[in-house]
């Protein structure tokens, strides 16, 4: 062995004199409340944190390069990897920064389809959030509760794209597939029950005394910080700014429907947690606005260069044949051009850099990850609470690692 | 419908014709490029003088080792107060891959430009913490750039 370097950590980390009376402690990356693969350096002057420090990347698998790689359809299917609790949303931010550079307008139906599907994707991203903050504090209950109700939205996703947590429903162009038969009477037999559910969390949860003391004054963020730390999504409204891109730039006909932007004064977890249970309630009335609209229509783009035919035109049309074969084999070319294309994802502002050179491959595509820039402004909130607090942080900024990391 | 962001463009202009080397205006969006010694103070007048309060995104591009410039840098502005959009591109050469740091008007862009300095190799003079984010401290190379392979190099690759 060699002896000549006694010990080798010592020298590429030398002991902070401040530890003389503080400690390090890291948490993660394989902790439960960490919600994945997150870790934190926490230094802890007893039980007080005095500086926390994100590692993240463990979840790293490389896709920004990978859709380089890929063609633009392809792309898809990687999106809903991502924000594995929110795939519907990827798939429409990218499928929609792709639109943008095609400069294809997509059918009245299905825009329609796309709000019902997020919102009812939101609802289920919500669901996890409420039941995995929950737990993380210490109520075991409420997880039970609301991983049912996201158990019958997976299921109305399943019965319209054949997927549960990888649904790439949503096509360049429109969709994969109509809804199927029956569809708007599963949503309604879900929405008629879900008010239910939503009144057993608020006795289980919003009113309960332990709840309240463990959210409320933790974690606080003030307006101006938020906003200079890029807050997006609840984790903003949170703080009292009244910013939904739903609202502020509109896209897929969401400017049509009526709805509130909740928002809560306070920067705290319990108004984190406020603004999402209130938004659980515009989702649902958006959900039932879309279900109205739905007429029957195309759910594809007139582009037959660029959208998959019908099965049943490839069979009669020679054309249409054609088109499908080069568009599996070859792709379909992008005209050049650069897109920042944000949509508002659960967690806050989803924004897709998409960089087309002419080809069939993007040149670049960028993902602006919510979780990942609320998750920056955790040492901000973290700092000067105790350990225990911080679990209820990470909870209240809904963050999802396989987001963050790409 | 982009009348509203060329009042910007002219507003930079105004305040320093050096600051805007060209604009660019397509698809509904406003790209303008900047020199990358103006950037801190374009982004600074922006967000004091124009309300652009967040930056909603900052990331880098390689356009690949043909290319000269090679690197650019896009910086996504957005108000929360008037809910415009507007992009600022850096252009940087493969030699000198160097620009000044935003973390001083936004804090938000201290993790986007680890990120973009741990997968592209893009320097950002000024920086509180230039560590990598994503990939480990000890990974050689910056996978995001065109002359990477995809399956990596050793002790790395997949192959």
């Amino acid at each position: 062995m060699n002896t000549a370097v006694e010990n080798p950590a010592e020298e590429v980390n030398p002991v902070d004199p401040a530890l003389e009376t503080e400690m390090t402690l890291s948490m993660g990356p394989q902790h439960p409340s960490t919600h994945g693969v997150l870790r934190l350096d926490l230094r802890l002057d007893g039980e007080l944190v005095t500086k926390a420090t994100p590692d993240i990347g463990y979840l790293h698998t490389g896709m920004e390069k990978l859709f380089e790689y890929k063609k633009y359809q392809q792309g898809i299917v990687i999106t809903d990897r991502m924000d594995y609790l929110n795939p519907l949303g990827n798939n429409l931010a990218y499928v929609m920064a792709a639109e943008k550079l095609l400069g294809l307008e997509i059918p009245e139906r299905a825009q329609v389809i796309r709000v019902l599907m997020c919102e009812l994707q939101r609802i289920a991203s919500h669901m996890v959030w409420l039941g995995t903050s929950c737990l993380d504090i210490g109520a075991m209950t409420p997880f039970w509760f609301t991983f049912k109700e996201r158990e019958k939205i997976l299921n109305i996703i399943e019965s319209a794209s054949g997927g549960r947590m990888t649904p790439s429903y949503f096509r360049i162009g429109g969709l994969m597939m109509d809804l199927p038969a029956g569809f708007d009477n599963r949503v309604r037999q879900f929405l008629d029950k879900f008010p239910e559910a939503l009144e057993t969390f608020d006795t289980l949860i919003t009113g309960n005394k332990i709840w309240q003391s463990r959210t409320k004054g933790i974690g606080v963020i003030s307006k101006e910080e938020a906003i200079d730390w890029g807050l997006t999504g609840p984790s903003l409204r949170g703080s009292g700014v009244e910013l939904d891109i739903r609202r502020a730039n509109p896209y897929s006909g969401y400017e049509t429907y009526d709805f509130e932007v909740p928002t809560e004064p306070d920067g705290d977890v319990w108004s984190r947690f406020k603004v999402r249970m209130r938004e659980l309630r515009e989702s649902q009335k958006i959900v039932r606005q879309a279900l109205e609209r739905l007429k029957p229509g195309p759910i594809k783009a007139d582009a037959p260069k660029v959208v998959l035919p019908d099965r049943d035109d490839m069979r009669k049309h020679m054309d249409a044949l054609i088109h499908h074969f080069l568009i599996v084999a070859e792709g379909f070319n992008v005209p050049p051009g650069e897109v920042y294309h944000p949509i508002e994802a659960s967690k806050g502002e989803l924004g897709v850099y998409m960089k087309a050179n002419g080809g069939p491959k993007p040149e670049r595509v960028h993902f602006r990850g919510p979780s990942f820039v609320n998750l920056s402004a955790l040492p901000v909130m973290a700092e000067g609470e105790m350990i225990a607090d911080v679990v209820a942080i990470i909870g209240s900024l809904d963050i999802v690692l396989g987001e963050i990391d790409r | 419908m982009t009348e509203k962001l060329h009042q910007f463009v002219e507003a930079l202009r105004n305040q320093s014709p050096d600051w805007v080397s060209d604009v660019i205006d397509a698809l509904g969006e406003v790209t303008v490029f900047v020199p990358r010694e103006a950037i801190v103070d374009a982004c600074r007048f922006l967000r004091d003088e124009h309300k652009f309060d967040m930056l909603a995104d900052l990331c880098g591009c390689d356009r690949g080792p043909e290319e000269d410039p090679r690197f650019e840098v896009n910086y996504h502005l957005f108000s929360t107060i008037h809910y415009n959009r507007l992009r600022l591109k850096v252009l940087l050469s493969e030699e000198d891959p160097v620009v000044q740091t935003v973390t001083s008007v936004w804090k938000t862009a201290n993790w986007h430009e680890r990120e973009t300095y741990d997968l592209l190799g893009i320097q950002f003079k000024g920086h509180p913490d230039l560590r990598r984010i994503l990939l480990p401290s000890d990974f050689d190379g910056f996978a995001l750039r065109k002359d990477y392979p995809l399956r990596g190099f050793e002790p790395y690759s997949l192959n």
